[in-house]
């Protein structure tokens, strides 16, 4: 599904912040990617939705080789991917029923056809009684939760979560696991950057260390 | 995760059980009417509408004014070739009354030529007043006498054909067609006109780089709409419309307020024209600029320069979301 091979990436002049990452990524399979603060996690997950381009080296993700995806390919390709952001990027003006259902609608379909969905989802991730709060007014982990069902509205083969329990307490980052664990069942494949090690240990899963810019696997 | 996913979900739902169906409905029918994308709060609005009403306004009163010079021009035109003048010049030994009469008769006979007249001594004098004076006696001048022809403005008569015959009969004649004024007329009408389009094609240029100086300010504004949305897979022209969308609105607005000042400032000047109606400046007025009153083809002016405007700024915010487009990705 996913494909780095000698990766490398460095913003501007500045030093590398990846350096020859290699590693694939099965359909259907559940990783988590960590490592200390600064060691290149977003960096890496940017690199994912092809947010970034990488400095050197081949990315290929869903059979497209990253280097040469036209600008008109791109919004098709990251369709089938869901991002959760660790900063949620929730539209202000927007309630929580439009930013989750905001992928659907980019997409043209009319809301007569989501609207039933959008509200089951949110019921699903226990935002019923938030559906018309805008977001300033939700605390962290509703933003979370909020985030991650824009994130998996829209049914992606690869669902990237940023730190999704960066901002909650451990019981509701429990919870948040166990979403992710029913959409792997589903067939989702899922990447969660995380340096929470008590969440890694609660799922058996493998584990993606990035460490100075290097890249280690441990299965 | 739509509903078919959560029904094929085997386990536990994580987060309280599902809730009545009543539930979904009641929440259903709760949601507002969707938030456009992006909000109209975040364009500039009210100062690019101003913006975009004064340039109508200035543009419509150039598409007018070019009008009104080339109707004026035409109408000129249309006077002047619809007469010729021979001239008779005084000569040692010849009956100049005779000669005259002679052209004249000799005109009339060509094909194309409706009637032409010597003019009187009394129109003469009229004529030559204000540098003679009143009450000169002609025969005592070496001033020329005038034939005044009528052409024909369907069939005009052949001009060579015409000298010929007149100088055949009245050797001291001559014969002016008018082209000179015609050309100069016809020069002054082009030159009046071009510049009238050059000064429409700056005002359309300027209210075009207001809207994109506009266009770039909402979209570096709204920077966290935009990249949310290339997030979650929009693809360049569904944002594109989002924003032209309120920049197309912006223009018809404008327009629309341009155009209506536009008619309302014709409007007070075809009624300024009229009290001046029977004077002296009055007269000059009309004579120069034709009557300003807003006809059918000062409004067709008006609409067609409100089209443009709207169009122009729908096209320009798009091609300016593009390129931004471009740059941020």
């Amino acid at each position: 599904m996913i494909r780095f091979e000698n990766v490398g990436l460095r913003y501007g002049m500045g030093p590398e912040v990846l350096r020859d990452i290699s590693f694939n990524i099965e359909r259907g399979s559940f990783h988590f990617l960590t490592g200390p603060s600064g060691a290149g996690k977003t960096s890496l997950m940017r690199l994912l939705f092809l947010a970034l381009r990488p400095t050197r080296g081949l990315i290929n993700v869903f059979g497209h080789d990253a280097a040469t995806l036209s600008r008109a390919t791109l919004p098709t390709i990251r369709r089938r991917i869901g991002v959760v952001f660790q900063d949620f990027r929730l539209l202000d003006h927007f309630t929580t029923f439009e930013n989750v259902s905001l992928p659907l609608r980019v997409m043209g379909k009319p809301e007569d056809s989501y609207r039933r969905d959008v509200i089951e989802l949110l019921q699903w991730v226990g935002l019923e009684d938030r559906i018309h709060a805008a977001p300033s007014i939700l605390s962290g982990g509703e933003k979370q939760r909020a985030a991650i069902a824009r994130a998996v509205i829209g049914q992606p083969e690869l669902l990237l979560a940023d730190e999704p329990t960066g901002n909650v307490d451990p019981t509701l980052a429990r919870r948040l696991l166990r979403l992710f664990m029913e959409l792997h069942r589903l067939g989702t494949t899922v990447i969660i950057a995380t340096h929470d090690i008590a969440l890694m240990d609660q799922y058996d899963a493998r584990r993606l260390v990035l460490n100075d810019g290097r890249l280690h696997i441990y299965d | 995760m739509p509903r078919s996913a959560v029904k094929r979900m085997r386990v536990r739902r994580p987060v309280p059980s599902g809730p009545p169906k009543g539930r979904s409905e009641a929440l259903e029918a709760s949601l507002r009417p969707t938030a456009p994308i992006v909000p109209s709060l975040n364009i500039p609005g009210r100062a690019l509408v101003m913006v975009v009403a004064i340039m109508t306004f200035l543009a419509c009163l150039t598409g007018v004014a070019v009008l009104a010079i080339r109707g004026a021009a035409d109408s000129w035109q249309a006077d002047i070739s619809r007469e010729l003048t021979i001239q008779v010049m005084p000569a040692e030994g010849a009956d100049i009354a005779r000669e005259t009469e002679a052209a004249a008769a000799a005109a009339r006979e060509v094909a194309g030529v409706r009637a032409a007249r010597v003019m009187t001594d009394a129109e003469m004098q009229a004529l030559l007043a204000p540098w003679l004076g009143t009450g000169t006696d002609l025969g005592d001048l070496p001033v020329p006498r005038l034939v005044v022809v009528e052409v024909d403005p369907a069939a005009p008569p052949d001009i060579g054909r015409l000298r010929d015959v007149i100088l055949a009969r009245a050797p001291h004649a001559s014969l002016d067609d008018h082209q000179v004024w015609q050309s100069r007329l016809q020069i002054m009408a082009r030159t009046l006109t071009g510049a009238g389009l050059a000064v429409l094609a700056l005002v359309l240029a300027a209210t075009a780089m207001s809207v994109v100086f506009a266009t770039r300010g909402a979209m570096a504004g709204n920077r966290d709409v935009v990249e949310v949305l290339h997030l979650v897979g929009a693809k360049e022209n569904f944002i594109a419309r989002q924003f032209t969308h309120h920049f197309f609105m912006i223009g018809v607005k404008g327009g629309l307020a341009g155009g209506a000042a536009t008619i309302i400032f014709l409007a007070l000047a075809a009624w300024g024209a009229s009290q001046f109606v029977a004077t002296p400046a009055g007269d000059q007025i009309v004579a120069l600029f034709g009557n300003l009153s807003v006809g059918p083809g000062a409004y067709g002016a008006v609409v067609a320069t409100l089209v443009v405007i709207a169009l122009l700024t729908g096209l320009t915010s798009r091609w300016a979301v593009y390129r931004f487009l471009e740059v941020f990705d």
